[in-house]
């Protein structure tokens, strides 16, 4: 049976791609930042998925002003790194769980989840940011890949509640599909950062801590979190972080804290990043 | 009518809401014709003519001309979109960030790296209130 084993937070701000992509992350500006990865990159060696379900927010690429799905999940069988205005990402196509994704799709939306379904979509760097994050620069992605992108660019996003229930639902359906294959979760986006007008800049370490905590011991209370608390404290972007229940919600009750890196800043952001393993090993729950 | 919102009163926070959506619009889907690269040579060679295909208001498109980044967030505009303006420009997110806050690029950097912007004293616009 498929299980999901293990959660990934990770923010994914666009500059830590460009310094990968373009060889900087020796600078002393980024030295700090990469180093808190070398762990997560051992850890997912070792315990290397089969399929990551990444959840992401698609900032304007995909998806323009014409059309804001709240949660569109990616049923296709490659997803292309998207011209964002700077020219595609060099780095590798991503391959999706054609079978698994449309399993789950029909599983969430029968949970009364009411998802989009992609064929077609292009990735912006919401998602291949946190997979260079984790697998560096290979050839090729080291796994399969089936994306969630969640709305967070208009408000409102859609409530942390609302995103750890779907986690909730995400895991059933995982739990009941027959290949034996092995799901990380990735919860990606924020800390705490603003990115438009006089506010640019905000950082809130505290309440990042706070959050972290949270997620790992007591996610019902983080879940809770209203969207104006996010918006006041954590900056205007920093609403990205609903996406982290998502992930939470897939994992059991109790899990063990792997792994935490913070650092300030990169670019205009705080960078966090979590890895929860399952105790149970992502047994039927 | 308009309704109170909880988040009005963050300072320097424009939320990008249903209402600043209708607003800016059409200001967004000119950002994002820029993402691609005919978009935007197409716009450099005639940024007037380009914008024309475009039914926004007069000041949008003098606020687009003038790079007047916060006037576009005002009339509209989501970060998100206007940072594909600013690519097309060549400035990153950083650079854009320290534009509105009428910062210089060295001194917003500096900022950043010294921890960024605090919470204490930007929560409430009551806060702000006197500068």
């Amino acid at each position: 049976m498929a299980r999901i084993t293990a959660g990934v937070g990770v923010s994914h701000v666009p500059a830590i791609g460009v310094a990968m992509d373009t060889g900087l992350t020796d600078e002393p500006y980024w030295q700090p930042v990469f180093a808190g990865f070398e762990k997560s990159r051992a850890w997912i060696r070792e315990n290397k998925p089969d399929v990551v379900f990444l959840v992401y927010n698609d900032h304007c690429t995909a998806f323009s002003a014409a059309m804001i799905p709240t949660f569109a999940l990616g049923c296709a069988a490659e997803f292309k790194p998207a011209d964002e205005g700077w020219g595609p990402r060099p780095v590798p196509v991503v391959k999706g769980h054609q079978k698994l994704a449309s399993h789950i799709a029909q599983s969430v939306i029968l949970d009364e989840f009411d998802l989009t379904i992609m064929n077609e979509m292009e990735v912006d760097h919401g998602l291949t940011v946190p997979l260079s994050i984790m697998f560096g620069q290979p050839k090729a992605w080291p796994c399969l890949v089936i994306p969630l992108c969640v709305n967070v660019v208009q408000y409102p996003a859609p409530t942390g509640n609302r995103c750890y229930n779907l986690g909730k639902a995400v895991r059933r359906a995982v739990d009941s599909y027959e290949e034996d294959l092995n799901v990380v979760i990735f919860g990606t986006g924020g800390m705490s950062h603003q990115l438009q007008y006089k506010r640019a800049g905000l950082i809130n370490p505290e309440w990042d801590k706070r959050f972290l905590d949270l997620l790992t011991e007591d996610p019902v209370k983080g879940s809770q979190i209203p969207h104006v608390e996010y918006m006041r404290e954590a900056g205007s972007e920093g609403i990205e972080m609903v996406m982290w229940h998502v992930m939470r919600g897939a994992l059991d009750a109790d899990v063990t804290e792997v792994h935490r890196h913070y650092h300030v800043p990169a670019s205009n952001t705080a960078v966090g990043h979590i890895i929860l393993e399952n105790k149970g090993n992502g047994a039927k729950v | 009518m308009t309704a109170k919102k909880d988040y009005d009163d963050i300072p320097g926070t424009y939320v990008f809401d249903a209402d600043m959506s209708r607003k800016g619009y059409h200001l967004n889907m000119f950002c994002t014709s820029l993402r691609q690269a005919t978009g935007r040579e197409a716009f450099k060679a005639d940024e007037s003519g380009y914008l024309d295909k475009y039914p926004m208001s007069a000041a949008q498109k003098r606020a687009v001309q003038d790079r007047d980044w916060n006037e576009m967030l005002r009339l509209g505009g989501n970060i998100y979109y206007t940072s594909k303006l600013a690519a097309c420009d060549g400035i990153n997110f950083q650079q854009l960030a320290a534009m509105m806050t009428g910062s210089t690029q060295e001194d917003y950097r500096d900022m950043m790296l010294k921890g960024g912007r605090p919470i204490e004293g930007n929560r409430y616009k009551s806060e702000w209130e006197g500068e």
